[in-house]
Parts: structure tokens; C-alpha cells; sequence
């Protein structure tokens, strides 16, 4: 056993835990942040997903002693440190994941809105393309990654007050609605 | 859930603090870098090391830096990202830049490290499989066993070398700078440097000639041609992420009539080791790069490509299949370093 020394979602914590563990472990089973999830736990699926100093990281891969010295943002955070920014309600990611119905079972979903959430932080208005690539690391099995897309250009689109883009299923090759 | 094996976990802070550590413990110790690969691989139990050293806290491993000569020297700790996405190592080896860039998803390229890639383990469909998958099947010869499941009756293993960036790092003639403890009574920093070419052997169960307790701390660059151009192409199950089913790297030097002066093509994910593709300099050197000479040479070029890679079943694709991808994309990543552009994948 070994003290770590975490500062996750804002708050400085000490946690003792076998020194081996991973930080998805600690989060899981020592802090009760069950957000995170244990899926492939072997760094294919991306479920495990946590923000380390800004930066989407593998929880499953991360050896908890790693992560001391770093921000640590798991999904339970998002929306505290948004009211923190001064924001009302949930992250403005949860939100538009909420109101496109971008989850099927919705085990990728914490994953996949860290994984946004970093994005836009980083860059506000990413395309299309630039979309997919930081969503690449989270995998969706109900394959509903249209409307996770979706859900990420809704708040490109509503930071900027313009209309959002069409889906690509949503008109046909020659750009006609269907 | 795939728990790992109980260790004692040391952070030393600088280099010395870890090379004592590894002289204590000798091979009952293992380095960690960005863990993306030994951590799953300890999971499955490949590797069941009593001590593990992370070079995590070693501030002197990270970092990419040109030197006055033109020189890029890159620590071993820095992450994959920090080389995709650095504008030096976008300018004087492309090739590089994109290599990385295409390694695994955006998580994993945040923690994976550029010496953690050069370093990587082998792979084969036999050997990265959970212990209870391992046991049904009855071990192979990388791990635990004695049977290769990939050559039937084969007494040498052919596990894949799946390092993207290897080859890359091949092109551009790369060196490697290892640390290994220093001798009783010296005060001298016990370095090593070889060229990558010589870190190689055709073995897939370690498939590198390394020293007991040594640390790779650096990759150096040299300064390339006045027309350098590089690109990398990759074949893979999935765009977003996966290992190489088939990689390869491209130099070319073009001079200011945009005649080739020199080239390079050198492959991954075939076999245990990366390798140069032998006699392209022979068809491409003097051809003008966008004639139609120069689409024809790197014809030929992919020929050569072909009958020298033979990809084995030792990875998730079809070989067949990987190798009737092999002059695809070697004709498709020559095309793209001719005209600056890759890398070169599907999505």
C-alpha cells in the first residue's frame, strides 16, 4: 500500500491504495468515481478516458503513482467546474450530448465527452475532420457516431451563434434533403 | 477486468538514481515510459517484473532541441504527440512527424513516448492475448512455450516489429543514445550511441541488442539534404486506431532540378525486425520527381517492394492480403514524398 497524493476535479485528496494500481483503479474503487469506465482495460476502447492536465489520458494504462503532480478531470467534474466557470447547469458538451441523444447504452459517453471537451478547450472550432480524429481514441460499439458528431459541432455551432451544420446523413451526394 | 501483477514501483528523479536501480536489481527490473505498452502487456502477463522503474519524473528525457549543426535531438520521454505535432520535426523529417501523427488514438499518443516506440515489444496475434487465452492455446515460443503457432515446426520466432516510427527513424539514418551504469571508479557518463540499423536482429522474442541496465535517453537526427522529403504510409484494420498490419517509410532527396539524388523505403510490421527495402536507389536516383519516368520507376520500385516483403500470419490481417497492399502503399507514400504531401492511410 502506498498514500497517493491526487488532485482530482479540483479537490487535493490523499488515497491510500496498493502501489501497482492503476489511476482507473484508485477513481473506481477507492474514490467511488464511477464514471470512468473499466472497459477493455487494456487501452482499446477509450471508456477509461480522464483529462490529465487538459490532455485525454488511458485511466487503465495510467499508473495511479503517475498521475500525482497532475490535474486529474474525471466526468463527475465537468459540471462543478463549469458552475465554477460562472456556467448554469451541466457543461455545455453534456448538455448537447443530452439534447442530440448521443448515446445508445451510453458506456463510451464519458470517454467521448472528455475527449470533446479537451478538443473544443483547445481549439473552439474544430471541423468536421478535426472532430473525428480527437474522438478516434473512444469507441461507440451501438456505432452511434453520427449524432456524437453532432452533439460536438451543436456546441461549435451555438459558441458561435451560428446555425449548425447537417449531419452527413441528412442530405444525400448531391447535397438534396432527405 | 484485467488486473496487473503486483511490483514495487520506483520514481527516480534523475538518470543516475535510475541506473542505480537497475544495476541493483538487475533483470528483475523494467523501465516504464508512457506505459502504453508494457501496461497492457503486464495485464496479459508477459511481463511479470519485480521492480518497475518509471522514467516519468527524469525532467533531462523530454524535450526536442536543434542542435547548431541542424541537428534534432529528441528525448526519449517525449510524448508522440509532442513529435507529431512540433514544427521542427514537421520541417527536417517529416517522415517522423507523420509516423507518429498515425500511431494508435489521440490518448495513446499523449502518454506513448518516442523511446517507448523504438523500444517496443514485438507483437503477434499468439502472444498479445490475455494468460487464459494463453493457456488454452498452450503457449507459443515468444512466451512460456515451445511451439510457433504462426511457422508450424519453426524453432525461430516471428513476431511482428510494429513500431511506426522505426522505420521512419531508419530513413533518416538515426542514432541512438543509451546510458548505460557507470564502471567503479569512473566519473565519465557511460554512453553509448549506434546508428537504429544496428539496434536490430531478426528475432521476434527480443528483437533488439541491447546492454544489461542501459537506458535509452536520446534519438538523434542528422541534419538531412537541401531537398529532403519523407513521408509515411500505414495499413491498418481501423483508421483511428491499430497497430501496423504494414507500414512504410519514404525519404527522398530531390536537388534543385527536381532530379532524385537520393532515396530510402524502409518497411514494418512484416517481420521481426524493420527493414530497407534494397535496390529502389537504383530506379529512382535521376529521375525527375512528376515525369512520367519518375511514375514508372516508383513502379518498378513497388515490384522490388513486393517480391522483397513477405508479410507472415503472425498479425490480425489477412498476409495475403497485407502483401498484396505492399506495392499499393509503397507506389502511394513514393507519390506523396515526391510531391510533399502524406501521410498516407485510410480512414
Amino acid at each position: 500500500m502506498r498514500v497517493f497524493r491526487l488532485n482530482v476535479n479540483g479537490d487535493d485528496l490523499e488515497v491510500a491504495a496498493p502501489a501497482h494500481w492503476t489511476l482507473l483503479e484508485v477513481l473506481r474503487y477507492e474514490l467511488g468515481l464511477i464514471g470512468s469506465k473499466q472497459g477493455c482495460d487494456k487501452g482499446d476502447c477509450g471508456a477509461c478516458t480522464v483529462l490529465l492536465d487538459g490532455s485525454p489520458v488511458l485511466s487503465c494504462l495510467r499508473l495511479a503513482a503517475t498521475a500525482e503532480g497532475h490535474a486529474v478531470v474525471t466526468i463527475e467534474g465537468l459540471m462543478p467546474m463549469h458552475k465554477a466557470r460562472g456556467g448554469d447547469g451541466a457543461d455545455v458538451v453534456q448538455d448537447a450530448f443530452d439534447r442530440c441523444g448521443a448515446l445508445q447504452c451510453g458506456f463510451c459517453q464519458p470517454g467521448m465527452m472528455l475527449s470533446a471537451r479537451a478538443l473544443l478547450n483547445e481549439n473552439p472550432k474544430p471541423t468536421r475532420g478535426e472532430i473525428h480524429d480527437a474522438l478516434a481514441g473512444n469507441l461507440c460499439r451501438c456505432t452511434g457516431y453520427t449524432q456524437i458528431v453532432q452533439a460536438v459541432e451543436l456546441c461549435v455551432a451555438e459558441a458561435a451563434g451560428v446555425e449548425p451544420a447537417q449531419p452527413a446523413w441528412s442530405a444525400d451526394a448531391n447535397g438534396k434533403k432527405v | 477486468m484485467l488486473r496487473l501483477p503486483k511490483f514495487e514501483l520506483e520514481e527516480p528523479a534523475t538518470l543516475d538514481e535510475a541506473l542505480a536501480l537497475f544495476a541493483e536489481h538487475g533483470s528483475d527490473a523494467m523501465p516504464i515510459a508512457g506505459g502504453t505498452d508494457l501496461v497492457p502487456n503486464m495485464k496479459h502477463r508477459l511481463f511479470e517484473p519485480k521492480v518497475v522503474v518509471s522514467l516519468a519524473r527524469i525532467e533531462a528525457l523530454t524535450g526536442i532541441r536543434v542542435t547548431s549543426g541542424g541537428e534534432l535531438e529528441i528525448g526519449a520521454m517525449t510524448t508522440l504527440a509532442d513529435v507529431a505535432r512540433s514544427s521542427a520535426v514537421q520541417e527536417r523529417a517529416p517522415v517522423l512527424a507523420q509516423a507518429a501523427s498515425l500511431i494508435a488514438g489521440p490518448q495513446l499518443r499523449t502518454m506513448g513516448t518516442l523511446g517507448g516506440n523504438v523500444m517496443l515489444d514485438t507483437r503477434c496475434q499468439w502472444y498479445n492475448q490475455t494468460h487464459f487465452w494463453r493457456t488454452s492455446l498452450g503457449y507459443c515460443l515468444k512466451k512460456d512455450g515451445t511451439e510457433c503457432h504462426v511457422v508450424q515446426g519453426g524453432g525461430k520466432c516471428v513476431a511482428a516489429a510494429s513500431n511506426d516510427t522505426a522505420p521512419a527513424l531508419m530513413t533518416l539514418g538515426a542514432t541512438l543514445v543509451f546510458q548505460g551504469p557507470t564502471p567503479p571508479g569512473e566519473s565519465k557518463a557511460n554512453l553509448r550511441e549506434i546508428a537504429i540499423d544496428a539496434l536490430w536482429k531478426a528475432d521476434g522474442i527480443v528483437n533488439k541488442h541491447t546492454e544489461p541496465g542501459e537506458i535509452l535517453t536520446a534519438i538523434r537526427i542528422p541534419a538531412q539534404a537541401a531537398g529532403h522529403r519523407g513521408a509515411y504510409g500505414k495499413l491498418r484494420d481501423r483508421g483511428s486506431i491499430d497497430f501496423p498490419l504494414f507500414g512504410c517509410a519514404v525519404r527522398l532527396d530531390v536537388g534543385t532540378d527536381e532530379a532524385v539524388t537520393g532515396a530510402d523505403i524502409c518497411a514494418v510490421a512484416l517481420v521481426a525486425r524493420p527493414s530497407h527495402v534494397k535496390r529502389i536507389e537504383d530506379e529512382l536516383v535521376g529521375q525527375r520527381v512528376g515525369s512520367d519516368d519518375f511514375a514508372s520507376a516508383v513502379g518498378r520500385v513497388a515490384e522490388l517492394a513486393y517480391k522483397q516483403c513477405r508479410p507472415m500470419d503472425n498479425s490480425p490481417g489477412d498476409a495475403d492480403y497485407r502483401r498484396e497492399m505492399v506495392p499499393v502503399y509503397v507506389r502511394r507514400t513514393l507519390h506523396a514524398a515526391a510531391q510533399g504531401a502524406g501521410p498516407v492511410h485510410h480512414v
